[in-house]
């Protein structure tokens, strides 16, 4: 991984459904806190995943405090919206009026898009050190625990799209400031993998897109849920050329060996491919879990496992 | 007959759902392939399928049309399909534009819908489009009525459901009267607004710039005038899938923690919804050794491979049994909730499922492996 991720002031963490985006974006918040950094991860579709995963009720739009220095948000569009509009309007009362207005709810409901820039827009709040919130901290580093590749990429192009079909007025300018932001030096990705066929190739087929759409590298690639390498070829041979003997409970434990093996041997030639076509890409490999679910102690040892790499 | 087979019986749409990254695609492509070789004419319509799949499917060149998969490529997987196969990956701006160029009630309007900046620009990378494109495609391709069975792969959004309210969603916007309003007023007649649209007209020519206002404006105005259609559909697509002859739901899962809350989310809001659940599928289930090594066996471990690769084959086998013990919780709880409904397992294949040869391996689990020909 990049040494400077964490020394970015924002982060987005995306990668193909399934891959472990939260989890990663959890425990690069707690590494984050470890190191001293006022670090908050912000969920964007209103799943909560992670402070539900703490076994708590989610935090809603609140910026709550989960674990020493390690905050979370859900961000919720529609409560973005209240908070730019008195902002940009001053008065709470007018704003208010603009809020309730059935009209006005049914345009950003429906105006494709809009969501996607709320939700970009209190992200950029959240990574600036001046807020625009009356008395809120400022955090070292947001993380984005950002949708699924595709989608993923489609927010973060929100602000340069809506920058370009205002052309003028308060909207463009506010959308250059953000996509400045996003595409700028302050700003990072890192895209989550596994290290099987389909979430290999979304990966490499994510580097190109951001690329082309957002001229930006993809700072890092974390390959999650890698099997150990427990066994060598040659503890496999002599597993092999046992030939059967042994009780049925000793001939299982020896099968399931063989076949972590092989599963492992299987990852890591997915693991050299990702790393041959990433070339320059820093890859960072995570452990899979054996663990009935995922929650502060293992984003601990997740975190421990990143900051070994960074 | 399994009990996926006897649930897909005499269906004309099967929708598969459930969260991203569960192997949904890989489900519908299975199941489309299972279904076309007992000899029905079917089409899987996908959203974003991994590249070699659809390589192996022959789909490399496809946009939104269906296109047939070549029986050869089947017959060397060792299917022998009696019907066909056809897929079809939904591309969201294509289908936009087509469904403008067919239901827009006159050139100009479908000139003003495609011209337009908001439309060009958002329509297809938006949230709820996929989902909005699926349902159409679905429509018009049951209406036709050129394929016995049409599996749809519902895009992996979090709140993946939410394609079921996006045609209502639309309609409900474009009737609304409000809206109305909003498309017939003009600087001059802004005074038939209440005196808080007022006031937000003020407010929203400040913070979007006059420009941004027209263009969405001109936006809802030009669908304003299309609306008819896409209600009449809604109410026709929300019918069709509530039908459970015609129709069957599919949840798709694995039987980790979080997957295994969304499926009981799903089953619980088809249940809300009155539409017609199937069965659960759960992909990548752990199976391990049945039983702990005791002592006595890890003795006979040292004895056979020595003291060092006996510690780790014990270890490792500990390891497995935690993840099947933990997949095995993971399905009882869903099973609980399905009480009694159909609920099947497949196993957690070596590698990812990628290709033909790995949808008749994953049909094997489905259906009992009945529509292979030979092992390979």
């Amino acid at each position: 991984m990049s040494p400077s991720l964490l020394d970015k002031r924002l982060v987005f963490v995306t990668g193909k459904g399934g891959v472990g985006r939260t989890t990663v974006a959890a425990a690069l918040g707690l590494a984050a806190a470890r190191r001293g950094k006022r670090a908050i991860v912000c969920e964007v579709a209103q799943q909560e995943r992670v402070s539900r995963a703490l076994g708590g009720a989610g935090v809603g739009f609140e910026e709550t405090e989960l674990a020493p220095g390690l905050w979370a948000i859900s961000i919720d569009p529609q409560r973005a919206m209240e908070e730019y509009l008195r902002d940009r309007i001053g008065s709470r009362r007018l704003s208010e009026l603009v809020f309730e207005n059935r009209l006005f709810q049914y345009l950003t409901a429906a105006t494709p898009g809009m969501r996607e820039l709320l939700t970009m827009g209190k992200i950029w709040e959240l990574a600036q050190l001046e807020r625009r919130i009356p008395e809120a901290a400022p955090y070292d580093i947001v993380i984005v625990d950002a949708p699924a590749t595709g989608h993923g990429l489609g927010i973060m192009r929100t602000p340069r799209t809506f920058s370009d079909v205002a052309r003028v007025g308060p909207i463009r300018r506010q959308a250059d400031i953000i996509h400045s932001f996003v595409v700028g030096p302050k700003t990072g990705v890192l895209c989550v993998a596994r290290p099987e066929e389909m979430p290999v190739n979304e990966t490499l087929h994510f580097r190109r897109a951001l690329q082309a759409d957002m001229g930006i590298a993809l700072d890092a690639v974390a390959v999650n849920a890698l099997y150990p390498e427990r066994f060598s070829a040659a503890d496999a041979g002599r597993i092999g050329g046992l030939d059967g003997r042994g009780s049925p409970i000793a001939r299982a434990a020896l099968g399931a060996a063989l076949e972590e093996h092989a599963r492992a041997r299987t990852q890591r030639s997915q693991l050299r491919r990702l790393r041959r076509e990433l070339d320059d890409v820093p890859v960072l490999g995570l452990p899979f879990l054996f663990t009935p679910s995922v929650g502060l102690p293992e984003w601990g040892r997740l975190a421990g496992e990143l900051e070994r790499s960074l | 007959m399994s009990d996926l087979a006897g649930v897909l019986e005499g269906r004309e749409v099967v929708v598969c759902a459930g969260p991203g990254g569960v192997g949904k695609t890989t489900s519908a492509a299975a199941i489309g392939l299972a279904m076309a070789a007992r000899g029905l004419r079917v089409a899987v319509l996908t959203i974003d399928p991994a590249r070699r799949l659809a390589d192996s499917l022959g789909l490399e060149e496809i946009g939104g049309e269906e296109r047939r998969v070549d029986p050869e490529r089947l017959s060397a997987a060792g299917v022998e399909a009696r019907g066909e196969l056809w897929a079809a990956m939904l591309d969201t701006k294509r289908t936009w534009d087509e469904l403008i160029e067919r239901h827009a009630p006159d050139e100009r309007t479908r000139d003003a819908v495609l011209g337009n900046r908001i439309y060009k620009e958002l329509s297809s990378a938006v949230a709820g489009s996929q989902e909005y494109m699926a349902m159409e495609k679905l429509h018009e391709l049951h209406a036709e009525g050129r394929y016995d069975l049409l599996v749809l792969d519902t895009p992996p959004t979090r709140n993946a459901l939410d394609f079921l309210d996006a045609p209502a969603r639309l309609s409900r916007f474009i009737d609304s009267r409000s809206l109305r309003l909003f498309l017939r007023s003009n600087r001059g007649s802004l005074r038939l607004l209440g005196r808080s649209s007022q006031a937000l007209f003020a407010v929203l020519r400040r913070v979007t710039g006059v420009d941004l206002l027209e263009d969405m404006a001109e936006f809802f105005r030009s669908f304003g005038g299309m609306s008819e259609g896409f209600e009449r559909r809604a109410r026709e697509v929300g019918a069709l899938l509530a039908d459970r002859e015609r129709t069957t739901f599919v949840v798709v899962a694995s039987p980790a923690e979080e997957a295994v809350d969304e499926a009981i989310f799903f089953r619980r809001r088809l249940r809300e919804s009155g539409l017609p659940f199937g069965a659960a599928v759960v992909n990548r289930v752990h199976y391990a050794p049945a039983e702990a090594p005791d002592a006595g066996v890890e003795g006979e471990l040292v004895e056979l491979v020595g003291d060092d690769l006996a510690r780790r084959v014990a270890r490792n086998a500990a390891d497995w049994r935690a993840l099947a013990e933990r997949d095995r919780l993971g399905l009882e709880r869903l099973a609980a909730e399905l009480d009694g409904e159909p609920l099947v397992r497949v196993p957690d294949l070596d590698d990812d499922v990628h290709d033909l040869d790995g949808l008749v391996r994953v049909n094997e689990h489905l259906f009992g492996g009945t529509q292979r020909r030979t092992a390979t």
